[in-house]
């Protein structure tokens, strides 16, 4: 089982916390990737609970800067605290954000199993980012960043990433 | 109730592992023998990394005098890192690192599930969220041996000549050493001695799996959880302490 608990976000600090996004994945804003568990205003300061995708991940430190660097903007001081439990997986990451990764050229997740069979090179479930197609093999278990698998589509030749399935 | 300096070295003891197998690897970047396995052997030495940094932050908070991870990380003396003797042999060829990352992941993963019922609240946490990554490791060295095991007469006797030389480093693993006991005892640490039956049930299937087999004869090395070290220690200490080192309390 995992922990699907909404994260506490106040609803007046959304619009800033969505101007900021994964370096990485510029499209996807650090709310709809799920890492922001908490934003809470309290007089001039904003408590934000941050989660890191991956233990090593370095956009953490970048997001912590341009967290604050935001609501600086705004007249607001910010105190961010990394926090570890429950541990960050792929289920924390909105529709919204899945479907702007397949635009963006990042196969989003796939569900525990199907994952599992991908990884292994045991099955073709991942949707091509370019063409659609499912005829797609995988071509090394980490890509890019250590979120990532790469993949390529036997279909229109194209490579892409993959956002592996963590849970 | 274990006092906090020895919880520190216990913590210290677990980062160890995770740090100097990550710095070996680190090692690897750009020599990897293809550009996909060099991406993942840096891949999981980003990910080793990043645990050390959750023990070493949580180590320095517990002891409270102003240390930070980077003192924690960088300004210890040989002696004092604490790390089984398997993580620091050397790059010697790719069935080398393939079989010291399996030797270990197989391990990791073991320990990392028991710590994660860990009494200790922060421990717990850091351990259930590394065995997320840990998983994807030990999938990736283990399909390797499979493949070096399985494969050309060449690979298959360059990887069987890997797990001669490294097999003996991996009793270490299961010799509980003073502070492990502690921690045992306060149910804050794992029961390193209980993870043995179930460490060598899951190598020998893999093994055969790769038709490959654990050397005959074996006198077992260890001393790296008392920071008895091997030679190579010094040498990857001088690399990784060298910018601290030159030039104290720098950042990036
Ligand atoms: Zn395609």
């Amino acid at each position: 089982m995992t922990a699907t608990s909404a994260p506490n976000i106040d609803t007046n600090l959304l619009a800033i916390l969505e101007t900021v996004s994964d370096p990485e994945i510029p499209v996807l804003t650090v709310v709809d990737l799920g890492v922001i568990r908490s934003a809470v205003q309290k007089e001039e300061t904003v408590f934000i609970e941050l989660t890191p995708t991956y233990s090593g991940c370095p956009a953490m430190d970048v997001i912590s800067d341009d967290l604050t660097a935001a609501f600086k903007a705004q007249g607001l001081e910010t105190k961010i605290e990394l926090i570890l439990d429950p541990a960050w997986n792929t289920d924390w990451i909105s529709e919204k954000g899945r479907d702007q990764m397949q635009a963006y050229g990042i196969a989003p997740p796939l569900d525990e199993t199907s994952d599992k069979q991908v990884l292994l090179g045991n099955a073709r479930m991942v949707g091509c980012t370019n063409c659609g197609s499912t005829n797609t093999q995988l071509v090394s278990q980490f890509g890019s960043t250590a979120c990532k698998a790469l993949f390529k589509c036997e279909d229109c030749l194209e490579p892409f990433d993959y956002f592996k399935c963590l849970r | 109730m274990i006092q906090n300096k020895d919880l520190i070295q216990y913590i210290l003891g677990i980062s160890d592992n995770a740090m100097i197998l990550g710095q070996r690897l680190g090692e690897l970047c750009g020599h990897g023998p293809n550009l996909e396995t060099d991406i993942a052997l840096t891949n999981i030495s980003l990910d080793l990394f990043g645990q050390t940094r959750s023990y070493l932050q949580y180590a320095a908070k517990l002891k409270d005098d102003g240390s930070t991870e980077d003192d924690m990380a960088y300004l210890r003396k040989e002696h004092e890192y604490k790390n089984v003797l398997l993580v620091e042999q050397p790059n010697t060829d790719f069935a080398y690192v393939i079989v010291r990352q399996f030797l270990f992941d197989v391990y990791h993963l073991l320990f990392l599930e028991q710590l994660s019922e860990s009494k200790d609240q922060q421990l717990s946490a850091i351990a259930t969220k590394s065995i997320k990554e840990v998983k994807y490791h030990v999938r990736f060295s283990g399909d390797w041996v499979k493949r070096l095991g399985d494969g050309t007469k060449e690979s298959h006797n360059r990887i069987q000549a890997a797990i001669d030389i490294l097999y003996p480093y991996t009793n270490e693993f299961f010799e509980a050493s003073e502070v492990e006991k502690l921690a045992m005892s306060s149910e804050i640490g794992v029961n390193v001695q209980d993870l043995k039956t179930e460490y060598l049930k899951l190598v020998t299937q893999l093994l055969t799996e790769a038709t490959l087999t654990f050397p005959e004869q074996v006198y077992f090395l260890s001393g790296g959880k008392q920071g008895k070290h091997t030679e190579y220690m010094g040498f990857i200490l001088a690399d990784f302490q060298y910018m601290q080192r030159t030039y104290p309390n720098m950042s990036w």
